[in-house]
């Protein structure tokens, strides 16, 4: 069954995560701005340690996410929840293996200009990946246990803001990787 | 009657009503006492310094002190005293002018109200953790670096700001979401009153400010612990990024802090003048374009940093733009008051002072968008000067004004009026004594943050006058929190609508039920209470 879609125009908790997703924009615009403003003095390093292909695979999982998650929001199905955060983690598992491969080469938030810049705009990318999974799995888990106590908002709520996450790698990947092909 | 419930109604047995409230004048009057807790703080902290200023050569202070209690001044008394106050009004005040049960999320109004705390609490545990923040309330890269505040006091100042700005963030969402999808039958936006207008635009510049400086907080934080180089020039990064960010939220705020205030008195105004307010339009329009210009004045804080002449042409020319939508809401004001039947309550002299101080504070503004001028008087006392008269002599009255007007709905008991009085003037003799010499202080060259001056300079008498004044203005608010204890214990029973006002928050009882409204009136114009007790008179739709 598909439930009545809710407008963002009058319902309130939708209109509330937009206007969060909004500012959020803002805070992510910022270090976006500063990774940018300090690309040129990293440029050399980034070249040689980022792996391009590796993450481009782990990122196809964070995009594919947002297409489980629409299927999810659409059904209200619980398996294609379930589908989204096994892509999300695995998206995260590919950013912890980059940050192991890297940090054993030497490159850390301290080590040199572009160590800060990277790890502090994927870092707070990854925290806002990790805190979308604790709202994914909460939807699961209220789900599984009252399905019918769970608003049709929620789903739409959890799937704006892990669309926007989404959305923000699409920016940081082409900003921090493909940048490094320009 | 005997016994009027004071504030809010909470269940009588319920000792832990005010923990886990989330009725919306609850957390209005929690953010309130908040505001007032931290504002007397922070005037004890501004006393210390004016003592400390009085005589050349004074010892009362060391350096280091001097330097903690200028920075935690300047954070407690805009971000942990005024922006509360002007959020818990708002929290107070919004669903009740819009004829709402209450704000759209209350459970996540609560956790506003306590992030906004803790984080307070958090900034102000540095002094036992080993010494507060000195590196001024906008905590300039590289002295904020580990190297040159090797100290915990930054990684306080660092935290408690987050905490408390992330507490702000989510009551802008709840405030914004709350105007623009509960406003009652007939409520349409250009009918809300202007205090709801103005927390709406202050909220969109909450929302856009506050992320930038959270994001330059946490670029600090990996610099200072992670051994970061974001503002670190030895390992490449640029001090002047944590200026830029930091002033794409700092001028902003100046807007957060001053709008509110604008709204409280565009109710205070007209209800004193026995008019609508003149050119309803033009200021909440104004307003738009403050907040719209708001976001491009930011490096007229940087002018001396050497950008260019180029920038510094351009952001001169945003800022000198802004006098205009601010003097188009002077004209409204005065324009409003012209030919009313003026009464001059407590509140309405606040207000009216509100509009002489401004208008002051506003001018030297100007004047420091000159660039010339801001490289001659720039980190000196004319600029110490310039931000009291809009924040103290702008904000701080605005703000008393609120108090004295809504006080009585919020108690059911109105405030002394002859306590008022004496509190209006010894604050305005007070407020100018203190301020109107560090105008001429600052263009003989007394820079701001110096913890003492040599007798040589010739500052010590005016120094003298200032500190005076600001004496004068603690005894005023001395009286103001003995008119609030008093009257909150015994005085006059306000009845409803005791100014018979004009908007839907006297249309219900003081105070207002926990549902807010037995019954609300038609809402056919911007003044439904008044069309409800003067239906002859009534405003056109």
């Amino acid at each position: 069954m598909i439930a009545v879609r809710p407008a963002i125009g009058i319902n309130r908790t939708l209109l509330g995560v937009a206007i969060f997703i909004a500012s959020e924009s803002i805070f992510f615009l910022a270090i976006v701005l500063a990774y940018v403003a300090y690309r040129d003095a990293g440029l050399a390093t980034a070249k040689a340690t980022l792996d391009i292909g590796r993450t481009a695979v782990f990122s196809v999982a964070l995009f594919g996410s947002s297409g489980t998650m629409a299927l999810a929001a659409r059904a209200e199905s619980g398996r294609w929840l379930a589908a989204t955060i096994v892509l999300g983690a695995i998206f995260l598992t590919g950013q912890g293996s980059e940050y192991a491969r890297l940090l054993g080469e030497g490159i850390g938030p301290g080590s040199a200009l572009f160590g800060t810049t990277f790890f502090t705009l994927t870092g707070l990318h990854g925290l806002h990946v990790l805190a979308g999974l604790v709202a994914l799995g909460a939807l699961v888990a209220a789900n599984r246990r009252r399905r019918r106590a769970v608003h049709p908002v929620a789903w739409e709520a959890v799937g704006m803001y892990w669309h926007f996450v989404d959305a923000v790698w699409v920016v940081v990947f082409s900003v921090v990787y493909l940048g490094t092909l320009l | 009657m005997t016994a009027v419930p004071l504030w809010v109604r909470l269940p009588a047995r319920e000792r832990v009503g005010w923990l886990r409230t989330v009725d919306h004048k609850a957390i209005g009057v929690l953010y309130i006492g908040m505001g007032v807790a931290f504002f007397a703080i922070g005037g004890l902290e501004a006393l210390l310094l004016r003592a400390q200023l009085a005589t050349p050569e004074e010892r009362l202070l060391d350096p280091e002190t001097f330097n903690q209690a200028f920075t935690v001044h300047g954070v407690t008394m805009i971000l942990l005293a005024v922006v509360p106050l002007l959020v818990g009004f708002a929290n107070y005040l919004v669903p009740l002018m819009i004829g709402a049960p209450d704000v759209a999320f209350p459970r996540l109004n609560a956790l506003s109200f306590w992030l906004s705390l803790v984080g307070g609490i958090v900034l102000y545990f540095s002094f036992l953790a080993g010494g507060a923040p000195d590196t001024g309330w906008f905590s300039y890269a590289p002295l904020s670096e580990r190297a040159f505040a090797p100290g915990t006091g930054v990684d306080y100042y660092i935290l408690g700001l987050a905490v408390n700005g992330a507490g702000t963030i989510i009551g802008a969402i709840n405030l914004a979401v709350t105007i623009l999808l509960m406003r009652c039958p007939g409520m349409a936006i250009s009918r809300v009153p202007l205090f709801v207008w103005m927390t709406l635009v202050t909220s969109v510049l909450i929302l856009g400010a506050y992320p930038a400086l959270t994001a330059a907080l946490v670029m600090l934080l990996v610099d200072r612990q992670l051994g970061g180089h974001f503002f670190d020039p030895a390992g490449g990064g640029q001090a002047v990024l944590w200026q830029h960010l930091f002033w794409f939220f700092g001028h902003p705020e100046v807007y957060i802090m001053v709008l509110p205030a604008m709204g409280m008195i565009s109710e205070v105004i007209p209800v004193f003048s026995r008019k609508p307010i003149f050119g309803y339009g033009f200021v909440a329009g104004s307003s738009v374009a403050i907040a719209f210009l708001s976001f491009g004045v930011w490096a007229h804080h940087m002018f001396a940093v050497g950008l260019g002449d180029t920038e510094n042409a351009i952001f001169s020319a945003t800022s000198m733009l802004i006098a205009i939508p601010t003097g188009v809401k002077i004209f409204n004001w005065i324009a409003t008051m012209v030919g009313g039947r003026l009464r001059m309550t407590t509140a309405m002299l606040f207000a009216v002072g509100f509009v002489a101080m401004f208008v002051i504070g506003g001018l030297s503004g100007v004047s420091l968008a000159v660039v010339p001028i801001d490289l001659a008087v720039t980190d000196s006392y004319y600029v110490v000067a310039h931000l009291h008269y809009v924040l103290f002599g702008g904000t701080m009255l605005g703000i008393f004004a609120g108090t004295y007007y809504w006080f009585p709905k919020m108690t059911g008991r109105l405030l002394n009026e002859v306590l008022g009085r004496w509190h209006f003037w010894m604050t305005f003799v007070g407020f100018n004594l203190t301020f109107l010499p560090q105008h001429w202080l600052g263009a003989v060259g007394m820079p701001r943050r110096v913890f003492t001056y040599a007798a040589s300079t010739g500052w010590g008498p005016l120094n003298l006058l200032s500190t005076i004044g600001a004496a004068i203005l603690a005894i005023a608010m001395v009286i103001f929190f003995v008119n609030l204890v008093r009257s909150l214990r015994s005085g006059e029973i306000a009845g409803d609508d005791p100014w018979d006002a004009f908007t839907l928050e006297w249309a219900t009882t003081s105070p207002p039920p926990p549902e807010n409204f037995a019954s609300i009136p038609a809402v056919t114009g911007r003044r439904p209470l008044w069309d409800r007790k003067h239906p002859e008179l009534r405003d056109a739709p």
